[in-house]
C-alpha cells in the first residue's frame, strides 16, 4: 500500500516538473505571437477588470501605507532638507540673474517648442498593478489599444521617462521600465551631450542606471542631467523616445576616461511609487 | 497522505486563483520597507503541511502557473519552484508530522527562502545579462522577513477555508479522546 502511495506521489512529482520544464521550453522557443504568449495575453485581458477594480478599492489603503512611510522618510531627511534649503537660498541670487541670460537664450534657440510634449499625444493612466517580483520591472495602467497605446510607446510620469510600452490589450497596457534589464534607452548627457546608452547597472535595483558606450573623452560630471537622444545609435533613425526626455542625474563616474567608462545616475522617477503615467501615444508627434 | 477529494480540489482552485488576484492587485501595490509580501510561497507551504506532497506540489504548480499567466512572465519558473515548495512542505508532514505553533512559521520563512533563491538560480539559468546587486539581496531578505510575520495569518485562513474538506485530523481525536474518559468525570 505504501510502496504504490509513494509511486503515485512520485509520478505525479514527475509529471509536474515534466510540465514546468517544457512550458518554459516552449514558452522560449516561441516569438510573441505564439500559443502560450497568446494564452498568457488572453487570461490577463480577462482579469484585467479585476485588477483594476481591487487596485481601485485599496486605493485608500495604499495611501495609508503610504503615509506612514513617507512620514518615516520625512523625519529622516529634515537635515538633510535644512542644508539643501540653505544651499538653494544662495542659488537663488544666482538663479535670477542667469534666468534673464536664459529666456534670452530660450527665445533664440526655440528650446521650449523643441521639448514641448503638447503633440505627442499625451494618455494619462492609472497604475494598476506592479510586477510582485523585482525581477520584473513592470507595471500595468488602465490604458490600451481602445485608447491609441500601441507597443514601444513611451511612458514618463510627472519628473521622467520611467519606460516603454511591452504589451497591449483592450483597455490596458503593460509597461517595462527603465530599470528592466531588458531595457536600453539612447541618451546623452552634460553640457556637451555625449551620446551613450542607459541601462539598470543590475538587477532589482531601482535607483541605479547606468550610461555605457560613451567615447572616453566625454566631458560628463557628476550632477549632470541624462536626458533621452531621440535617435537610435545603429542608424540614426528616429527614435521611439523623444529627444530630451529627462532620465536621471549622473552620480559617479567609474573608470573615468577609459573605453570601459561607466558613467551611473540615478533616475528623476521614483519607480516604486507610480500612480498616474502619460504614455505618448504619438511619440514621433503629428500622426505619430 | 491526503487523498483530493473533489470538494478539496475545488476549495484549492478558489484560494489559488484568489490568492494570486489579491497578490498582484494589492499586495504587491503595498511596499512595507521597500518590498512587498508575497503570498504564493506561503499558501503553497499552508496547503503543503495540511494536505501532503500530492495536494502540496499540484497546488504550488497550479499557483506558479497561474501566477505567472497573470503576470506576463515566464511560462512555467513560479511553477518550477512553487512545486518544489508544495512538495516539500507535504512531505514534512508526511515523514516528521511536526507539531507546535512555530511550525508554519519556520515553515513559511524556509518556503519563502526556497521560493526566493529558487526563482533567483532559474532566472540566472534563463540567462539574466546582470549582476546582483544588494538592493535586490535586501528585497529578498525584508520579503522573508514580512513573510515569516504573515506566516502564521496565512496557515490559520488556509486551515479555516480547507477544514471543511480535509479528513479528520487523527491527532485532534487522540487529543479529544481523554475528554470522555471516566476518570475526568470522578475528577
Amino acid at each position: 500500500m505504501y510502496d504504490k502511495t509513494a509511486r503515485r506521489r512520485r509520478a505525479v512529482l514527475g509529471l509536474l516538473v515534466a510540465c514546468s520544464l517544457i512550458l518554459l521550453t516552449a514558452y522560449f522557443g516561441e516569438t510573441g505571437s505564439g500559443t502560450l504568449h497568446g494564452v498568457q495575453r488572453g487570461t490577463s485581458e480577462v482579469l484585467s477588470p479585476i485588477q483594476e477594480g481591487a487596485s481601485r478599492a485599496l486605493k485608500p489603503v495604499r495611501d495609508l501605507f503610504g503615509w506612514f512611510g513617507d512620514t518615516i522618510a520625512a523625519k529622516g531627511q529634515v537635515q538633510e532638507l535644512r542644508a539643501e534649503r540653505d544651499r538653494l537660498r544662495s542659488e537663488v541670487l544666482t538663479n535670477e540673474i542667469r534666468s534673464a541670460d536664459y529666456d534670452r537664450l530660450a527665445s533664440m534657440l526655440e528650446l521650449d517648442g523643441a521639448l514641448g510634449l503638447e503633440d505627442k499625444g499625451l494618455k494619462t493612466g492609472r497604475v494598476i498593478f506592479q510586477s510582485p517580483t523585482v525581477w520584473y520591472a513592470t507595471i500595468r495602467v488602465d490604458k490600451g489599444s481602445d485608447d491609441g497605446v500601441r507597443v514601444g510607446h513611451p511612458v514618463i510620469n510627472e519628473k521622467a521617462l520611467i519606460g516603454r510600452v511591452t504589451a497591449v490589450f483592450g483597455g490596458s497596457a503593460q509597461v517595462t521600465l527603465i530599470t528592466d534589464t531588458t531595457t536600453k534607452v539612447p541618451a546623452r548627457a552634460g553640457p556637451r551631450g555625449e551620446f551613450g546608452i542607459v541601462e539598470p547597472s543590475s538587477a532589482g535595483n531601482p535607483n541605479d542606471l547606468v550610461m555605457t558606450f560613451t567615447e572616453p573623452g566625454a566631458r560628463v560630471s557628476v550632477g549632470d542631467r541624462v536626458v533621452t537622444r531621440g535617435t537610435e545609435p545603429e542608424d540614426r533613425q528616429e527614435s521611439l523616445y523623444p529627444v530630451g526626455l529627462p532620465i536621471g542625474r549622473v552620480t559617479r563616474i567609474e573608470n573615468e576616461g577609459t573605453d570601459t567608462q561607466e558613467i551611473h545616475l540615478r533616475p528623476f522617477a521614483d519607480m516604486r511609487s507610480l500612480d498616474f503615467v502619460q504614455i505618448l501615444t504619438r511619440p514621433r508627434g503629428g500622426g505619430g | 497522505m491526503t487523498t483530493p477529494t473533489a470538494q478539496l480540489i475545488a476549495r484549492l482552485t478558489a484560494l489559488g486563483a484568489l490568492g494570486v488576484v489579491v497578490q498582484t492587485a494589492a499586495i504587491s501595490q503595498l511596499p512595507v520597507a521597500g518590498a512587498n509580501a508575497d503570498l504564493s510561497p506561503l499558501l503553497v507551504m499552508a496547503v503543503g503541511l495540511l494536505c501532503g506532497s500530492l495536494a502540496g506540489g499540484s497546488f504550488g504548480f497550479g499557483v506558479g502557473l497561474f501566477a505567472d499567466v497573470v503576470s506576463l512572465q515566464t511560462l512555467g519558473v513560479s511553477s518550477l519552484v512553487l512545486l518544489g515548495v508544495g512538495y516539500g512542505a507535504g512531505r514534512l508532514r508526511e515523514a516528521r508530522d511536526p507539531e507546535g505553533t512555530f511550525v508554519p512559521i519556520a515553515a513559511g520563512a524556509a518556503a519563502t527562502l526556497a521560493f526566493g533563491v529558487g526563482f533567483a538560480l532559474l532566472q540566472f539559468l534563463l540567462g539574466v545579462d546582470a549582476p546582483v546587486s544588494w538592493p535586490l539581496l535586501r528585497q529578498l531578505l525584508a520579503t522573508l522577513i514580512i513573510n515569516t510575520l504573515l506566516a502564521l495569518p496565512v496557515y490559520a485562513l488556509v486551515r479555516r477555508c480547507l477544514q471543511p474538506a480535509l479528513p479528520e485530523d487523527p491527532r485532534r481525536r487522540r487529543r479529544r479522546a481523554p475528554s470522555s474518559s471516566p476518570d475526568l468525570h470522578l475528577a
